[in-house]
């Protein structure tokens, strides 16, 4: 693992709403083209290390972020930084699929209408290109036109994957992306996500071990708001350094 | 996570006592305690039963009444011809100039509401957060506004016509009626935009949208058909009021033909006929009643035909 370049690092990360430290002190580098995998009990503060990623978490509900978080060297929190630019270099899989309100294709579309393509047959190309990605092309391509709220959820949350993957992000954030899916659909996405590793970074929270097993390449656990544990899978596995992390490991706290 | 503390014990707890269950020994309820349950339900289904009857009652007792009383006068020159005679005392003719003046004034006061209050609601929960202060306020003030008679905001815009110059017309009307409207259908806005789900905006907001994309793009799209209610609430309000138009837009036996004019409306010509000492013209204040109603209703189904049509990419 030592060709792997980092793309994003974090760096003394707090996450505070009023007096409640959500993260603590969270320094932390993401591997390149692998998948990591943050896991932890639920209400650890996975999914707000998540967010804070690409800058979802918001400010008018009183939660305070400090710290700095590099995505290719750029401070994402920094005074000037574009936020529309930040989100786009990354698809987020939310714990249920949401589609947008409008038909499968422009569903895919979406993101490639706002930033700008909007010839015909070079927008088809895109849309059938990630479909195809995503693994949900053979399944939607006579039902295109179809409201994407009819699809099954399984096939939803595919195609999320393929409308994050239309904005050409480098990164790929998942926040429990299988916990609504059956185990079918669920095998499916993650069988997506090895698939696509070989090109982006994918960051995945889960609460489900044996899930982490079968995906991570990297392993980061979080325990009330603090990384307890992070290296390589087999090795965190195998030979967990913290007593934390074994408890959790063997099912003591969860 | 509020997880006990290991060393805390059970009687910290204070909530209210547990009442005994009362079982016997094979686990049933008895049979006292089970006849009161149902004697609750009983009682219960039978007001519900009867709030029902009152509200179905009142409305065909309303239209029974207004269709009876009014037949007599509902001719078809009742909708294609103006007043001959006067619309106080005329027994002749029709209300032509107040149900072309009403769904003019109505639609006109719609349409400016509605370029109002969009914009309001998608600020208030797109940009200023739906739980700010500012969203809070502004809700606080709309729900005030909501209560004011409709005739204070016709003083409002006498008030107001005074100031800038403006003499009785269909445009003064139009500018009253869009205020009695605006907190009607911002509140009935601000209430289906406010349930789109969080995960939605964060959705289109991951993808790189600006917060103007997500809201015309998504939010819209989302509420649709709520948006739609929202707009037919305010202009079935808007078509029935009366103390708002009367000082405004006044009342006049022509069709107007420039936004400067006089304008008619229907509740206001059904004021006037049913206050003449004629018994005739009594009768055609029911009938104008009855368009008006029939208006309304017309109104409703075609746009609940147009909800229908475009809540199918709705996400529920």
């Amino acid at each position: 693992m030592k060709d792997s370049r980092t793309h994003i690092s974090i760096r003394g990360l707090n996450v505070r709403h009023g007096s409640l430290r959500i993260l603590k002190d969270i320094t932390l580098d993401i591997p390149d083209r692998r998948i990591t995998v943050i896991v932890g009990p639920s209400g650890c503060g996975k999914t707000t290390l998540l967010k804070s990623l690409n800058r979802l978490l918001d400010p008018s509900e009183g939660l305070q972020v400090e710290g700095q978080i590099l995505v290719d060297g750029e401070d994402i929190y920094g005074p000037d930084v574009e936020v529309t630019h930040i989100r786009r270099k990354m698809g987020l899989l939310s714990q249920k699929p949401q589609v947008l309100p409008m038909s499968v294709f422009d569903n895919v579309a979406f993101a490639p209408r706002i930033h700008g393509l909007r010839e015909k047959r070079e927008l088809a190309r895109t849309v059938e290109h990630y479909l195809r990605l995503a693994g949900l092309w053979e399944e939607v391509k006579d039902r295109l036109a179809t409201p994407a709220s009819q699809l099954s959820v399984g096939q939803q949350q595919r195609l999320c994957l393929a409308r994050g993957l239309a904005a050409e992000p480098g990164i790929i954030l998942g926040d429990e992306p299988t916990s609504a899916l059956d185990p079918q659909s669920s095998k499916h996405v993650e069988q997506r996500l090895l698939d696509l590793k070989s090109d982006y970074t994918v960051v995945v929270v889960t609460h489900i071990l044996r899930q982490a097993k079968r995906i991570a390449d990297y392993i980061v656990f979080l325990y009330l708001g603090e990384v307890v544990e992070h290296g390589p899978a087999e090795r965190v596995f195998e030979r967990p350094r913290d007593p934390r992390t074994r408890a959790y490991l063997t099912g003591e706290i969860s | 996570m509020r997880n006990r503390p290991a060393g805390a014990k059970r009687k910290d707890f204070r909530g209210p006592a547990v009442p005994e269950r009362r079982l016997d020994l094979l686990g049933r309820q008895s049979p006292g305690w089970w006849r009161r349950r149902k004697a609750q339900e009983t009682v219960f289904k039978v007001l519900m039963g009867l709030s029902l009857l009152l509200v179905v009652g009142c409305l065909t007792h309303i239209v029974a009444t207004i269709v009876w009383k009014g037949l007599p006068a509902l001719k078809l020159s009742m909708i294609f011809q103006t007043p001959k005679g006067g619309f106080y005392l005329g027994k002749e003719g029709g209300i032509l100039n107040a149900i072309l003046g009403s769904l003019t004034l109505a639609g006109g006061a719609t349409v400016l509401a509605l370029l109002l209050s969009l914009p309001i609601v998608l600020y208030l929960n797109v940009y200023a957060g739906r739980r700010s202060r500012t969203a809070e306020f502004t809700r606080f003030s709309f729900d005030v506004l909501w209560g004011v008679p409709s005739i204070v905001y016709g003083a409002f815009g006498f008030l107001l016509m005074v100031f800038i110059g403006l003499r009785t017309s269909l445009l003064a009307g139009i500018i009253t009626v869009a205020l009695l409207e605006l907190p009607i259908m911002s509140r009935a806005m601000d209430e289906v935009v406010r349930l789109v789900p969080r995960d939605l905006t964060d959705a289109a907001y991951s993808l790189g949208a600006t917060r103007l994309e997500t809201a015309f793009r998504v939010v819209v799209r989302q509420t649709l058909p709520g948006l739609l209610t929202a707009v037919l609430i305010a202009f079935g309000r808007g078509i029935g009021d009366a103390a708002s138009v009367l000082f405004t837009a006044g009342f006049t036996d022509r069709v107007p033909s420039s936004l400067l004019q006089p304008a008619a409306t229907l509740p206001l010509a059904i004021f006037f006929q049913l206050g003449t000492p004629f018994p005739e013209v009594r009768e055609r204040a029911y009938a104008s009643a009855a368009v008006l109603t029939i208006l309304i209703l017309i109104i409703s189904l075609v746009s609940r035909a147009a909800v229908r049509r475009y809540s199918r990419h709705t996400i529920r």
